[in-house]
């Protein structure tokens, strides 16, 4: 018998919970009178920043608060101001010294601070955890108010790759005290536009 | 060694065991502001409850399903009934494509197999990346806690780790510093690594793919990088639907840390261009729990490690003193299920005050298990003699109440009047780190009869 067979047979011998119905899990949920600001408070709690751009124009926006930065890649179009291809190299390695990477993503969940960033287009997911400095670009009007509708618009038909990110990468395994900058990103801004 | 022995050493340090008793409070208060801050909280728990319920009456239909999927998704799907077979999968995999290094993101399933000492054996340069696993990796100890592994250790044990391993400045334990320097330490590990290894938080039946969940971003970093990815799972991490994450997300984090939602919540749903991704389902144990009516909800668990938080044993004894690879209440029911002689002595690791239940996102009935297997204990023999003959004695007094009002009546006579060392002789080992209180001249009993007497 193989290991599947001596497991599923030992899960069928044992199994004594009889069946009960899977319960609706879009269960009805808080939602925010200002989102954007229930947001905003979330994403700082995480240590991320939220901004809102009125003029839309995220190439000045990098110039004016990404001074000093070199190596810059992008996953997004609005932005034309990167200095290397990020799908160029054929390992995610090459990406080791990205400043900063401007990488978009597809909605923001107001209950946590998180956007969702899923981006076939972009061909090293290493991206995200190398680059020092991330900016997500989203859709102002793309904030839920929790996981639950967040869920509704997520599917992975297709393989793939996609994941939440909430903030900076951190730790706080030493003595409890947090540290913004684990081995992720060490800054996270989200820019609404 | 059991339970209260271990302990023992561990409250030898008294500054150290209050210092461990109220950073574990701190988190656990952090964990209920989380919690008060979402109206539905109680709604979440139940619907995860019914959830993981449904999911346990059809194991064997959903883990065929995940298969399945995953395979369609260009995913290996691997089998293995115990940890022997888990590691030689690892193993295998491994050498089969010439991978020598290998980083590891935190996985309790793989200190539960033994995996590490297994790897390095055969040649394998296996590193921990979370921080917290990398330090006790380091100082070759177990972590002391699922969420948090280092949470024993203080800034300056880690200060002089580091100096020795990572050569950093002689007595700099600043917090910041030293993650900084365990930064660069594991970047270049990460870059040279020739597979990496992950753990599962949630194995997606629906859709074949694997939710893991970390603040530090070291799973994505060793997933993303090198071309082999293995993700060992245990049989009852599998949820039915992907909208299933929404309630499980919102329950895992707040109950752990008391965060919104971990940094990163990454669905991996394929291997990384030109790499291989496989999963190891594994048993090792597990689906016999579902037989028992007692105990079959420990299977329930997300390993958020609340309760571990706010058991007052725990947060009192360190987790190494539970001297199995999951402490607290949770480890208290899933070690003796595993072996019960091994593990006597951890359901008495318990003041049955029901804290665990009461904090535990998926409703697990903890104290219930502890209490229960306690009887375990007893019928199977393996209670320690002192124990076993003081509550037998006990038994038999409180069955004859005129017994028990004598020896009361003695007691509160004597006892005053004895000297300290005869009452605090090594007889009395309830009286180590307690003081007796003061004795009252009448009884309960009496009091009792006099007042209604009084009311007449
Ligand atoms: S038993 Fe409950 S509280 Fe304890 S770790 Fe598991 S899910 Fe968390």
């Amino acid at each position: 018998m193989s290991s599947k067979e001596t497991i599923l047979n030992s899960i069928r011998e044992n199994t004594i919970t009889s069946t009960i119905k899977l319960p609706e899990t879009n269960i009805p949920h808080i939602s925010y009178e200002n989102k954007n600001e229930k947001y905003a408070a979330a994403l700082a709690s995480v240590g991320g920043n939220a901004v809102w751009l009125e003029d839309g124009d995220i190439n000045a926006f990098v110039a004016e608060h990404y001074k000093d930065t070199e190596v810059i890649a992008s996953t997004c179009k609005e932005f034309t101001n990167e200095t290397i291809d990020a799908n160029k190299p054929n390992t995610p390695h090459a990406l080791e010294n990205v400043d900063l990477a401007v990488i978009k993503a597809q909605f923001a969940v107001a209950e946590n601070g998180a956007v969702w960033v899923k981006n076939p287009e972009n061909r090293h997911r290493a991206l995200y955890f190398l680059a020092k400095q991330l900016l997500i670009i989203v859709d102002k009007n793309a904030i839920v108010d929790t996981m639950h509708e967040a869920y509704e618009q997520i599917e992975f038909n297709k393989s793939g790759y996609g994941l939440f990110i909430s903030g900076p990468s951190k730790t706080a395994d030493i003595e409890q005290s947090l540290v913004i900058g684990a081995h992720g990103p060490t800054d996270a801004c989200i820019l609404f536009v | 060694m059991g339970h209260p022995e271990a302990a023992e050493k561990f409250i030898a340090n008294d500054e150290r065991m209050h210092w461990h008793d109220k950073a574990l409070w701190f988190v656990r208060e952090k964990r209920d502001l989380a919690a008060h801050g979402i109206p539905e909280w109680e709604e979440l728990r139940r619907v995860a409850k019914q959830i993981k319920t449904h999911v346990m009456s059809k194991l064997d239909v959903y883990l065929e399903e995940f298969e399945e999927n995953a395979k369609e998704k260009g995913i290996h799907v691997h089998w293995a009934k115990d940890a022997k077979e888990h590691n030689e999968i690892v193993l295998k995999l491994l050498l089969n494509r010439g991978a020598k290094k290998l980083v590891k993101s935190k996985s309790m399933l793989t200190e539960e197999c033994h995996l590490n000492p297994y790897l390095e054996e055969n040649g394998i340069d296996v590193v921990d990346t979370d921080l917290g696993e990398r330090i006790v990796q380091l100082r070759e100890e177990a972590p002391s806690h699922i969420v948090l592994p280092a949470i024993h250790l203080k800034k300056e044990d880690v200060g002089t780790t580091f100096e020795h391993f990572l050569k950093t400045e002689k007595g700099n334990s600043d917090p910041t510093y030293l993650t900084r320097s365990a930064r660069v330490h594991l970047r270049k590990k990460f870059l040279n690594a020739d597979a990496s290894l992950t753990g599962v938080n949630f194995g997606i039946a629906e859709t074949g793919g694997i939710v893991v969940c970390t603040n530090e971003g070291n799973a994505d970093l060793g997933a993303s990088l090198a071309k082999l990815h293995i993700a060992s799972m245990g049989i009852e991490k599998i949820i039915p639907k992907i909208k299933d994450l929404a309630v499980f997300t919102r329950l895992l984090s707040r109950s752990a840390t008391g965060q919104p939602i971990t940094s990163y919540t990454s669905h991996f749903h394929a291997p990384v261009e030109g790499g291989e991704m496989h999963i190891i389902i594994v048993d090792n144990g597990r689906s016999k729990i579902l037989g028992s009516q007692d105990f079959k909800q420990s299977l329930n668990c997300i390993r958020c490690g609340a309760c571990l938080n706010t058991c007052p044993i725990y947060r009192r004894s360190g987790g190494h003193s539970y001297g199995y690879t999951i402490p607290g209440p949770i480890g208290s029911t899933l070690g003796p299920s595993k072996d019960l002689s091994a593990n006597k002595t951890l359901p008495f690791a318990c003041t049955l005050c029901a804290s665990c239940s009461n904090v535990c996102p998926i409703k697990i009935d903890l104290h219930h298990q502890l209490y229960k297997y306690r009887q375990h204990v007893v019928n199977a023999g393996l209670l320690a003699t002192k124990k076993h003959t003081i509550l037998k004695v006990a038994a038999w007094v409180m069955k004859h109440p005129s017994l028990l009002d004598f020896g009361g009546k003695i007691a509160r006579k004597i006892v005053p009047i004895m000297p300290r060392s005869i009452l605090y002789s090594s007889a009395n080992i309830w009286g180590k780190k307690r003081e007796l209180p003061k004795f009252p001249k009448n009884s309960f009993k009496e009091l009792y009869k006099q007042h209604k007497e009084g009311k007449k």
